[in-house]
This record gives C-alpha cells, structure tokens and sequence, in this order.
C-alpha cells in the first residue's frame, strides 16, 4: 500500500495586512476595495522557494530519518535557478545526497500535485520519496495578484510503512488551456479574462476529470469528505464540487484570508491542512488545475493518528507577525529601488570550489565531535578548539541543524547593509557544544534576548546580483 | 620564560602626523609627515637606517601590499622593509619588529612606520566586505560595532551590571576622552562634549551609540630605535626605554568552546601577565603611571582595564565613575584623547599611542603633560572579542 507516510508545510512569519497594501494603491486601483480583507503571508527578504521548501521538509521529517530519503521532488513556479538543480540543495541541506535521486518540476500551477504523483509511484517499490513544493510568486503593484497570492511550501513524505493516508487513485488530463502565463522573460503573470477561465476552463475541463478520477477509484462523489482545489476564483471550486456530486461542506476553506494562494505548493498545503483534521476513514480528493487537470484521492488511515506532533501549517500559521508596511513588502520583492548605499556594494561572488569543498557545513551545518574529549564544535575543524584537547584530525561529523540553542550574546546593529534594519546577530551556543557567531532572522526587539531559546533555519544569506542572482543559502537563528 | 628584551631597546625618535580626516593627503603625505618629525627627532641620517616595519592593515584601499610603498615614498637606502598586518595591532607590531632587529643586534638603527589612508572610500566607517572565500560563505554580517556591542551584553549578563549604568560608566569613557582630546592639536576630534549628548547619541548598534564609537580617521606614525647605550653615545638624555612588548592572538576557543562568557579579553589578560613579568612590574595599579589603550569603542576601554589587572574583574564601572582614569585621576587613561578623539588610522595606532607615552615621559606632552611619569603602557586590540591579537607594549625611563 502507498501513500502519504509524513507531511509538513511552513509559511514566512510575516503577514501582509491587505487593507494596507490597498490603501497604499487604491489611489490608482480602487477596484481592488473587494479584496482589501484579511492577509496574506509574505516572504521574508530572506526567503525563497527553496529556504520554504527546506523548512516544510525538515516539519516533514519531524519523525522520519532524511537519510531514508530515496527520491526528492520539488515543484515550484519559482525555483531560484533555471540551472542548477534546486532539489538538490533541498536535498545537502537535509544531508542526504547519496543514493538519492532529485527532480524539479514546475511550468504549471499543478505541478505540486504533479510532483506529489511522481512521488507516489516511485515510491510504490518501498523507496521513501520527499515531495516539496513551494512557490514565492511576484505580482505586479497595484494588481489583485499582488493581494491574493500569499508566500509558502508543503511537504510530504511518500511511502509504503506506516501511511496515514492511503493512495486510492489517480488521474491527470493535459491540454494546453492558458488561463495565464508567466514567460522566460517575464517577472509577472500575464493572464486572461475570469469569466472566460471559469466557463471555457474550469466548467469545461474540471468535472470530467473529477468523473474519470471517481471512476477510476470505483467511488462516487457523496464519497469525499474533503475536497480541495486551489482557485483564485472562491466561488469555482464549490461550483466543480457540485457539478461531480461532492457535498458543499466537503469543499475545503482556500485559506485565503490568512494565507493566499501559495501557487504551485497551494494543493499540497490545502492538503496538509485537510490531513491535520482528518480522521481515519475521510476520503481527500485534490484537484489542481493548469494546462489540464490532476486529481489524486487518498483514504486516511488509523496511522494518522500515530505520527508524532508536529508544527504543520497550523503551528506556522500561528507563528505570525502583522505587517501594515506596504513599502516594506515592495523593498523585500525588489520592487522599489531603495537607497541601499555603499556597504550594500560589496561583492558576493561565492567560490563554487570552496562551496563544493564545504557543502556538509555549510548547507547542512555539520559541525564536529571530537572523538578524543567528545567536544562538539562548529565549524568542524583540523585541531580540535577544546584548550584542554587540542586533538590533531579527531572529529566525526555532526549534524547541528536541528539542535536548539541559546543567544550569548547579541547586538541590534544599524551600520552594517541589512535589507531589513537593524541587523540582529549574536552569539548562539547549543547545550551539546559549539557556538558562532550568527546571524539572527524573522527577529524582533521583543524577542531576542541574552538566553533566548533559537532555532536555526535555512536562508538566504546574500544575492550575487552581479552575476545573474547566484543565493547564497547558511543558516540563520530564529527566536523559538 | 626568556629573558625578554628589558632596557635593550631605546626609541631614538618619534613622530606622529595630524591625524583626522585628511582629504588634502595620501597616504604617502601622511608617511613624510610622521617621518619628517620622527628622523629630525632622531638625530641621524637616514642613510644609517638598517632595517624597517612597515605597517598597514586595510592596505587594499590605500598603498597596496609589500614593503615597497614605505621604500619608495622614503627613498629608503635599499634596507629590508618588512609589511606588516595584524590588523588595529599592526601599529604595535611594527615596532615588535623594530625593536627585535636592534634587541638581537642585527641593527643598530631601525624604523617602524605604520599609516592608514581610509578616507578615501566614499562612506563612513570601517570598509568592510573582507575575509576569505569561506568566511563570505557563514559569518555573521556583522560589524565592528556590533561585535563589540556584545562584548556589553556579555559583560552586563556576566556582572549583573544594569544596562543604565553600564551605559553612563561607557559613557564617562568617551566624555573623559574627549576632555582629553581638546587639548590636543594633533588628534581628529579636539571638542570636549556634554554627558547628555553622549548618552543620547543615535544608536549604532545596540548598545553602543555614536560617542561610544571611535572615529575612522587618516593619520600616520613612526619611531626610529637603537640600542641605549648608542643613544647615550648620540648625547640623548632622559632616554626613554622599551620594558616589555608582548603580544597574545586568539586559537578559537573564545570563538568556538563554549568556556567563554564574551564579557572579556582571553588575550588581554595572557599578554598583560606577561608583559608586567618581562618588565618587572609587581603591582600594576601602583607602579604604571599612565596608558594608551584600544578604546574602538568605549566598552572595549571599560573592559581592558580589567583585563590588563588594574581594575578588579566586573568593578572596571565603577573606578570608570569614580574618575580613576582621568586625567586628574589616580591613573589617567586616554591622555592624548584615545582612539576616540586622536583618532584611528589602523596602522598606525599602535606607534601613536608610544608617541604620547614617549613625550609624556620626556615632559614634551605640553598642556596635557602628566605630573612626572615614569612607566607607560599602550595596548591594541585586533579583530572581535571572540577573535583577537592582543598586544601590550611598558616603556618608561631608562635608568
């Protein structure tokens, strides 16, 4: 049996209040007044799909060993590279890289579910498979994307032990129907008229699917007790639901007015968020539309109960800070040329030989353990730094991004080039050993404290803009 | 322990550029000048140099690498120059190096120049952006400052010491030294300023403000040494004489173990020991008339003062408050203004602060001139409480 062994999901700590963001642009877009309720979450200057899709799948792996991992698929509209595979970064930040095969997939506002299928399948053979997506789209100003999308990723774990959702089936159609676009060229989406997407689309394409899908599972739509489909338009997926027989009160809440529509990660997030409630014996079905339709039913097990607590896109969501900063939202997307003055000039170039050479610290934050004084240490060294060891070639390494640990000490700093002054760092110390001096994300006043209990978390640390936007990924402390 | 080099090395000259913000010099103008004075005060030809220092530590925006940029702006007699960086010790170090050619009798005449151009890069500040491939991949993005701003969070948490009294002792530091600094014509800031204006300065990184900050400044400094005996031959008198020069760098266990609480200097505390056994000093809070010492910022000053033995472990506040480093205190501190008001061309620090030491102790230091004088110590710092070169040099009179 194959199905869902272990999910997860993230989203950015800030929340972009929409009633700010409109009465910034109202002047000019006072059509958008509908859509000034509620918030959406919006990406840390530091954060893109990747860093999400990292946090979603260590939320995944709460319980499951990331060297168990066979297969990663990460599905995303917007991997950070178009050249170089952003699976694998998931994947060395995971420390997991052998005996690991890693694939993107994006192009499509389906590919989440894309990526979740391919999941699925490879993993019918007992291969655990890693499925992430993520997606932190631009809309232009002044846009009603630019309100509904929100920042996000999801993760799920597939396998054949232990699952707490079974795969009842599957079906996909693909017909190059382009409600919208976003070309090798573009920053933004370009998409055509709504009506026009709801009737010739949605209405057309959508419960014929649903149809082939239910047959294919031998079920009937009054059999979903959960039905999730991703739409910009609120009103479409109660519509589809009843065109194919499923109850009103199946249909599952688009969570768009305290997240947004995450993109590509936006069907595996509304299933995440399904799975947290669901109890044993709900029938899910996800639905997610782009360039054609993909439909997966799964049934919830009496396992689901048994995997161990986890934040979930429960515990992220309520991890939140209100942002009414409209500015703040654009300085952070790159869409206002702010004055960042000369210490932003410094040159990022990274030494790929270097990166190469230190990938396990650096994207994993291996540290060291000596073997001769058990000190642990980081980074991971030729001479061990205990004054009282000093051990020549003596450490093993050691793992250190899920350890918590403590501030030392720290300083809110405004002279160095921060996107988002002042820039906290500190000292941060974990209870096994080993300490540096790092730097501080999604950190308030409030919170950052000598003492203070932090995690760390994958970001991104610096963008090579002189060279066509090379990320610089290390990890960060983050207030618990 | 070696026998160290006690009273094997006298400094023959000294000179010192004005220092400030020298839009109207390189940092070739600003060698001359210090060289000028420090050769006529000397008394020799500089055709008898055998050897020289040359120190420089952010040399990538000024004069570049190598010993060449001393030699060819002097015209120096083909001698060895040696470049010399361990960053805001480099000063120091130059003249660890001067004064080894002549303690080993490999010269008789040696000079130790060091100079820093930094108002040439187009912000305020200390340039940034340095260190390895490695390091632009995982420190902190941080700054002088903000380091040093832990250094007062460590040391508050680790003293119970609250955060307004902290800052007012911090405070006093940098009002003391600007004092000092208005009597001075050389130094970059020569304005004596208000406790409240220094208490309510802009923050720069928390909890350090703008006065608890030293300025980044241009300048330059050089000392000419020999032996004493070829001093006392050259008909010097009140020869001022090298008593110790010690230096301690970090190996990464303030940085890396976790015994250290951040709220001191490791290396301090080693070089100063030994510094006081190579001199023969007993009892320091008695026997050492006057210091020059890193104050980048006014919390580093607060905290070295302990780490160099004189005021007891996490008491260093309240000998700040109760005026026993001013100038009219028990040991003055900061007499030519400090790197807070004197200012802080990197390079040069070190070889400034035994330029104050040396007109103190011959009484040249006009109306900043301390009551008879007879032990002075200067002390750098180099790189980050957690990270560090530590150098502490005790001249005084040759007897």
């Amino acid at each position: 049996m194959v199905g869902i062994v272990a999910f997860g999901a993230y989203v950015p700590r800030l929340r972009l209040n929409r009633q700010a963001a409109y009465d910034a642009n109202k002047w000019f877009a006072p059509g958008l007044r509908g859509l000034a309720k509620g918030e959406r979450s919006m990406a840390n200057w530091d954060e893109d799909s990747i860093t999400m899709a990292v946090e979603a799948s260590r939320d995944c792996l709460t319980s499951h060993k990331a060297e168990d991992v066979r297969n990663i698929y990460f599905a995303s509209t917007t991997h950070p590279f178009k050249d170089r595979q952003n699976a694998g970064v998931i994947g060395t930040a995971l420390n997991v890289e052998q005996n690991l095969s890693a694939t993107d997939i994006g192009g499509s506002l389906k590919a989440g579910t894309s990526a979740l299928i391919a999941g699925l399948n490879a993993s019918r053979g007992g291969a655990p498979s890693l499925v992430a997506a993520a997606d932190k789209r631009m809309a232009r100003v002044a846009s009603a994307n630019e309100l509904n999308y929100g920042d996000g990723a999801a993760a799920l774990l597939c396998g054949t032990e232990n699952v707490i959702a079974r795969l009842v089936g599957h079906h996909s159609v693909s017909m190059d129907f382009v409600d919208h676009f976003r070309g090798d060229e573009a920053e933004f989406d370009y998409g055509w008229e709504e009506r026009w997407i709801r009737d010739e689309g949605y209405s057309k394409i959508v419960p014929p699917a649903i149809k082939a899908a239910l047959a294919a599972c031998k079920l009937k739509g009054s059999d979903i007790t959960h039905f999730i489909m991703p739409s910009l338009m609120p009103a479409v997926p109660k519509q589809m639901a009843k065109m194919s027989g499923i109850g009103e009160g199946a249909v599952r809440d688009l969570l768009g007015a305290t997240l947004g529509d995450t993109g590509a990660a936006h069907a595996l997030v509304m299933l995440v968020d399904a799975l947290e409630g669901a109890k044993a014996g709900d029938r899910i079905m996800v639905v997610a539309f782009g360039q054609g339709v993909d439909t997966l039913v799964f049934e919830v097990t009496a396992e689901k109960d048994k995997l161990a607590k986890r934040k979930g896109l429960s515990g992220w969501m309520a991890r939140r800070k209100e942002e009414k900063n409209y500015m703040k939202f654009l300085a952070f997307n790159d869409m206002l040329p702010i004055d960042k003055g000369m210490r932003a000039e410094f040159d990022k170039k990274t030494a790929l030989s270097v990166l190469w050479r230190k990938r396990d610290m650096i994207y994993g934050l291996v540290g060291g353990k000596c073997r001769v004084c058990g000190t642990v240490q980081f980074p991971r060294s030729q001479v061990c730094v205990n004054p009282n060891c000093h051990a020549i070639e003596s450490q093993d390494p050691y793992a250190m991004a899920g350890l918590e640990c403590a501030v030392m000490s720290f300083t809110a700093d405004s002279l160095t080039y921060s996107p988002d002054p002042p820039a906290y760092y500190g000292m941060i110390t974990f209870p096994e050993g080993g300490r540096f001096m790092a730097d501080f994300t999604d950190s308030d006043k409030e919170q950052v404290k000598v003492g203070a209990k932090m995690r760390m978390t994958f970001r991104i640390r610096d963008n090579d803009t002189m060279r066509g936007g090379f990320k610089r990924y290390f990890w960060k402390a983050a207030p618990v | 322990m070696a026998r160290g080099i006690k009273d094997k090395v006298a400094i023959l000259g000294m000179g010192c550029s004005k220092f400030g913000e020298r839009w109207d010099s390189g940092a070739e103008e600003l060698m001359l000048e210090a060289y000028k004075e420090c050769l006529k005060d000397a008394g020799i030809d500089q055709n008898q140099l055998q050897a020289a220092w040359f120190s420089t530590a952010i040399d990538e925006v000024h004069v570049g690498k190598s010993g060449i940029p001393l030699s060819t702006t002097l015209r120096l007699p083909n001698i060895p120059v040696t470049h010399v960086e361990n960053m805001c010790a480099s000063g120091t170090e130059a003249f660890r190096g001067a004064c080894y050619a002549v303690a080993s009798g490999a010269a008789d005449f040696a000079l130790a120049l060091g100079v820093e151009k930094l108002k040439d890069t187009g912000y305020g500040g200390l340039p940034g952006g340095r260190g390895g491939p490695l390091q632009a991949l995982w420190n902190a993005n941080g700054t002088a400052p903000g380091n040093f701003a832990q250094l007062a969070t460590a040391y508050m948490t680790a003293h119970g010491v609250s955060g307004e009294d902290l800052k007012k002792a911090i405070g006093h530091v940098s009002w003391k030294s600007h004092q000092n600094g208005a009597k001075n014509p050389k130094a970059h800031l020569q304005k004596a300023v208000e406790m409240d204006t220094i208490l309510n300065a802009p923050m720069i990184a928390s909890p350090l403000g703008l006065f608890d900050c030293c300025g980044v400044s241009d300048g330059a400094a050089a000392a000419i040494v020999t032996t004493p005996e070829i001093a006392k031959a050259l008909g010097k008198h009140d020869i001022v004489s090298v008593k110790a020069l010690q230096l301690s760098v970090s190996n990464g266990s303030e940085s890396g173990h976790n015994s250290w609480d951040g709220s001191y200097f490791h290396t301090t505390r080693i070089a100063s020991k030994k510094a006081y056994e190579e001199a023969g000093i007993k009892s320091p809070r008695d026997e050492v008339s006057m210091f020059e010492v890193h104050d980048c910022f006014s919390v580093t000053e607060l905290v070295t003062m302990e780490d160099l033995h004189i005021s007891e472990t996490g008491k260093g506040w309240r000998d700040v408050l109760d005026g026993f480093y001013d100038a009219d205190g028990k040991i003055p501190c900061q007499i030519d203004g400090g790197l807070k008001c004197f200012g802080h061309p990197i390079g040069a620090s070190g070889l400034r602060m035994l330029y104050e030491m040396y007109l103190q102790l011959q009484g040249k230091a006009g109306p900043r001139q301390l009551k008879d004088p007879r032990i002075g110590m200067t002390h750098n710092l180099g790189g980050a409480p957690r990270e560090n070169i530590s150098s502490v040099a005790i001249v005084g009179r040759y007897e």
